[in-house]
C-alpha cells in the first residue's frame, strides 16, 4: 500500500469542503463522537442535513465565515491506498496557502461548479498547478444535481477546459461528473448519470499511478546531518545522513560532491542497523564515501555521470508570500533543501496576471504576485530546473529581517 | 527502474527521520518532549533511527504532573537507560510550589492545563529554541491545520493566522530572539499508522495500553482509573472493570475504554472497527467545539 497525496483546489462556492466532508464520510472515516460534534452543531444544510464542510474548517474564524483560510490535512485509507487531503483555500488572498497544499501534492483535484462552467477562478487553479507542474489532475464538474445532471452541459464545460489545458500544457486530465452532497460518483457511480461510463472519483484516487511520471533519474541527497560517534568502537566513524530527494545511489557509484567538485565513490550506505546496496529516492538513509572529503550540512552528493546545474545566476518564478513587499535592494536568503545562501532578486522580468494568464513588466511584487524573476546567489546550489527534478529544483526564499517565509522559488533556466 | 518495497509506513518514517534531522542541523538547543505515551515512544525510535550510532543531538524532556500512571514511569525510566540518553524532568509540583500556577479544585480538578506552564518554564530555563512532540493532524481539527515547525513567541503562542507557509520538504527554522519552535515529526501519521509501526518495529509500550483490570469510576459518561488524584466523593461508585487506555496522560484525564485487547493485533483490530476518536477519550478536548484552538493559543503542545 502507497500513500497519495492530493490537494483541492475550489472554494467553499464549490462545495470543496462538502467533497472532502463526502469522501470522509462514505468511506467511514468520520468517528461517532466526531459526528456527534457535526449534528450539535448549529450549521446545517437548508434541507437539514448535516453540513460535510464544517469537518475540514477546523480554526474559529474559519467556522464563523464559512470559509478556508489555511490548508487543513485530512487523512483517509481505503483498501488499496492511504489518503492525504491537503484542504487549500480558493480565495485570491489565501493563494499562498493553496502553493503551500499544493508543493507536496501527487495530484489536483480542481473543482468546477456545473452552474457556471470555467470561470475565472478555475483558470487561476489551474495556473497555479501548472506552475508546480503537478502531473495528474481530475477537474470534478460538481452540482451537478443542479443542472439536472445534464450531459451535454457537462460535455461544454470539459470541452472548454481542454482549451484552457491546452493552453497551460496540462496533460493526464480526467473529467469526473460529480454532486458532493448528494454523493454521485464520488465514492459510487451514480444512477443519475448512467451516460457517464468512467469511474467514480475515489476509485480513479486508488488506481491511478503516480509515480511514473514523477521520478527523476538523477540521483541527489542533500546532506543534513554528520555523523560522528567518535567513540574508541567507532573512532573513524564519519556517515552523512540524508534523504534521497530522487534516483538511486548504489555502492560503488561514481559521485561528486557539490559545491568542492571532489569526486568520490559510495563506499557504504546504511539505514539504522540495516547495510543497503542501493537507496532510492524518499528513503533517509546515512552514506559512507571511500575518500575523507571535507563535507558538511547543506552539501550535496550527487551521481557524476549526471551532475546538477552549476550557476549562481539563476531565472525562477516566484510567488510572494509575505505582506511586505519584495525589495530587490536587500539580501534575502534562499533555502535549498539543506542548505542556505545568501541572495538577491536582480531583476523582475514579468508579472503574470494570474486570472487572464497573461504577462505584463512590472517592478513591484506583493502578496500573492507570481512572476519570473532573475536572482543571485552567493554559494553554489546543487540543483536541477524544476521541470527536470520537482525535488531538486525548488527553493524557498526568507527574509533575514523577520525570519519569514516570503517566496516560492521554482528554478527554470541558468543564466551564465 | 528497479523495484523495491517502499509501503506508506516507510515512507512516514523516512519523512520523519527528514524532519529530526532537519531540527537537529537547524536549531542550537532542540529538546524531545516525552510523555510516555504512544506517540513520543515512537518519535524515541525515529530518533534512534536517524542518529544512531551518534548520539541524540538533544535531550528528552519530561514534563511530569504527578498524577502519573505509574507504569508509564517505569518504562520511561527503563528506556532512558537502555538509550543512554539524557532525560529532564519539568515538574508541575514544583511551579505549584514556587506559587507560580494554583492547583484546581472541585471534581473535575486536573493538572493537565498547568502542564503548559511548567513546559514554558522548562523551555526558558533551558533556553531550548526547538521541542519535538508526537502531535498527529488527524487528532483535532485545529491541529490539522497546523505547520510540522510550528513557530510560537515567547508566551508559547501559536497564531493561525500568521503560520509560515511550508512548502516541498523544505522547513524554515530560523527565529527571532525569545520565539521557539515546535516540530511535529508525524504530524502525517494516524493513530492506526502508529500502531502499525509500533507493531512492525516490535517496540515495547507501558503495559496500560493493553487490557488489564482496574478500579474505575464512572465521569461524565467516562470510565477513569480510581486514584487518589481524583477528587472522589460518596456519589463515586469503583468497580472492576477489564479495560485499557488509548493515550497516556495525566490520570485524571484520560479516559479507560473497556476492552479485551491483550495483545498488539487485537489492539490494531480494536482501532480499526472503533468508532470512537482517540481524542473522544480526552476530557479537556471536550469543552468546547475550539477547545484545542484555544489551548494551544496559549501555549499548549
Amino acid at each position: 500500500m502507497n500513500i497519495l497525496k492530493f490537494f483541492t483546489a475550489g472554494s467553499v462556492d464549490d462545495g470543496k469542503s462538502t467533497l472532502i466532508g463526502r469522501l470522509l464520510y462514505d468511506t467511514n472515516s468520520i468517528l461517532l463522537d466526531q459526528l456527534e460534534a457535526l449534528q450539535t452543531s448549529n450549521r446545517k444544510n437548508d434541507d437539514g442535513t448535516i453540513d460535510l464542510a464544517i469537518l475540514t474548517d477546523g480554526l474559529r474564524a474559519e467556522r464563523e465565515q464559512g470559509i478556508t483560510i489555511d490548508v487543513a490535512y485530512k487523512y483517509f485509507q481505503t483498501d488499496k491506498r492511504k489518503f492525504i487531503i491537503a484542504d487549500t483555500p480558493g480565495h485570491i488572498q489565501y493563494t499562498r496557502n493553496m502553493i503551500t497544499g499544493a508543493s507536496t501534492a501527487n495530484l489536483a483535484i480542481i473543482l468546477v461548479d456545473a452552474r457556471n462552467g470555467v470561470v475565472e477562478q478555475t483558470i487561476r487553479h489551474s495556473y497555479l498547478v501548472s506552475l508546480l507542474e503537478i502531473k495528474h489532475i481530475v477537474v470534478c464538474i460538481n452540482k451537478m444535481d443542479m443542472i439536472d445532471y445534464n450531459e451535454n452541459k457537462f460535455n461544454e464545460i470539459v470541452e472548454k477546459y481542454k482549451k484552457l489545458a491546452e493552453k497551460l500544457q496540462l496533460k493526464n486530465v480526467q473529467y469526473i461528473p460529480i454532486s458532493a452532497l448528494k454523493g454521485d460518483n464520488v465514492v459510487q457511480n451514480s444512477l443519475n448519470m448512467s451516460w457517464y461510463k468512467g469511474e467514480s472519483l475515489l476509485n480513479f484516487l486508488e488506481e491511478v499511478n503516480t509515480e511514473n511520471l514523477e521520478q527523476s533519474p538523477l540521483a541527489r541527497m542533500s546532506v543534513q546531518w554528520v555523523i560522528r560517534p567518535q567513540t574508541e568502537k567507532l573512532h573513524d566513524y564519519r556517515g552523512y545522513a540524508g534523504r534521497i530527494q530522487s534516483g538511486t545511489f548504489k555502492v560503488n557509484d561514481e559521485i561528486m560532491v557539490v559545491p568542492s567538485g571532489v569526486r568520490t565513490k559510495i563506499d557504504k550506505i546504511e539505514f539504522f542497523d540495516a547495510q543497503l546496496q542501493e537507496a532510492h529516492a524518499g528513503q533517509s538513509v546515512i552514506i559512507h564515501l571511500k575518500d575523507n572529503v571535507d563535507m558538511s550540512r547543506g552539501d550535496s552528493i550527487v551521481n557524476a555521470s549526471n551532475l546538477t546545474v552549476d550557476s549562481k545566476l539563476i531565472e525562477a518564478d516566484l510567488c510572494w508570500m509575505d505582506n511586505k513587499p519584495l525589495d530587490t535592494s536587500v539580501t534575502y536568503l534562499i533555502q535549498h533543501n539543506s542548505k542556505t545562501a545568501r541572495c538577491k532578486i536582480n531583476e523582475i522580468l514579468h508579472k503574470v496576471d494570474i486570472n487572464t494568464l497573461d504577462k505584463f513588466s512590472a517592478d513591484n511584487f506583493s502578496l500573492n504576485d507570481i512572476g519570473r524573476v532573475i536572482l543571485k546567489t552567493a554559494d553554489l546550489l546543487a540543483f536541477d530546473l524544476y521541470n527536470d527534478n520537482r525535488a531538486n529544483g525548488s527553493a524557498i526564499l526568507i527574509d533575514s529581517r523577520s525570519n519569514l517565509t516570503v517566496g516560492a522559488l521554482m528554478f527554470r533556466a541558468t543564466l551564465d | 527502474m528497479s523495484t523495491y518495497n517502499f509501503d506508506y509506513l516507510d515512507e512516514l518514517e523516512a519523512e520523519a527521520i527528514h524532519i529530526l534531522r532537519e531540527v537537529a542541523g537547524q536549531f542550537e538547543k532542540p529538546a524531545l518532549l516525552f510523555s510516555g505515551g504512544k506517540d513520543s515512544i515512537t518519535l524515541v525510535r525515529l530518533a534512534e533511527k536517524a542518529f544512531r550510532p551518534g548520539k541524540f543531538p538533544f535531550p528528552l524532556v519530561h514534563i511530569d504532573t504527578g498524577h502519573n500512571f505509574e507504569e508509564t514511569i517505569v518504562y520511561r525510566d527503563k528506556m532512558v537507560e537502555r538509550l543512554g540518553e539524557k532525560l529532564i524532568v519539568g515538574l508541575v509540583q514544583d511551579s505549584i510550589n514556587e506559587g507560580k500556577v494554583t492547583e484546581q479544585t472541585g471534581k473535575n480538578a486536573s493538572r493537565n492545563a498547568l502542564q503548559t506552564f511548567t513546559l514554558l518554564d522548562v523551555i526558558e530555563k533551558n533556553q531550548f529554541d526547538a521541542c519535538i512532540g508526537g502531535a498527529r493532524r488527524d487528532e483535532e481539527k485545529a491541529r490539522a491545520k497546523e505547520r510540522i515547525f510550528s513557530v510560537r513567541d515567547e508566551f508559547g503562542t501559536w497564531d493561525p493566522k500568521r503560520q509560515r507557509p511550508e512548502l516541498w520538504n523544505i522547513f524554515n527554522g530560523k527565529i527571532n530572539k525569545g520565539e521557539n519552535v515546535r516540530i511535529f515529526p508525524i504530524s502525517n501519521w494516524t493513530e492506526l499508522d502508529v500502531w502499525n509501526y509500533i507493531r512492525r518495529e516490535n517496540i515495547e509500550l507501558p503495559s496500560i495500553y493493553f487490557s488489564h483490570q482496574r478500579d474505575c469510576i464512572t465521569r461524565n459518561g467516562q470510565l477513569m482509573a480510581a486514584s487518589p488524584f481524583l477528587n472522589m466523593d460518596n456519589d463515586d461508585v469503583v468497580v472492576k472493570k477489564t479495560v485499557r487506555f488509548r493515550t497516556v496522560g495525566d490520570m485524571s484525564c484520560t479516559a479507560a475504554v473497556e476492552s479485551h485487547a491483550f495483545h498488539i493485533d487485537d489492539v490494531i483490530a480494536e482501532i480499526s472497527d472503533s468508532k470512537i476518536s482517540e481524542r473522544g477519550a480526552r476530557l479537556d478536548d471536550k469543552v468546547s467545539e475550539a477547545a484545542m484552538e484555544d489551548r494551544k493559543k496559549g501555549g499548549y503542545f
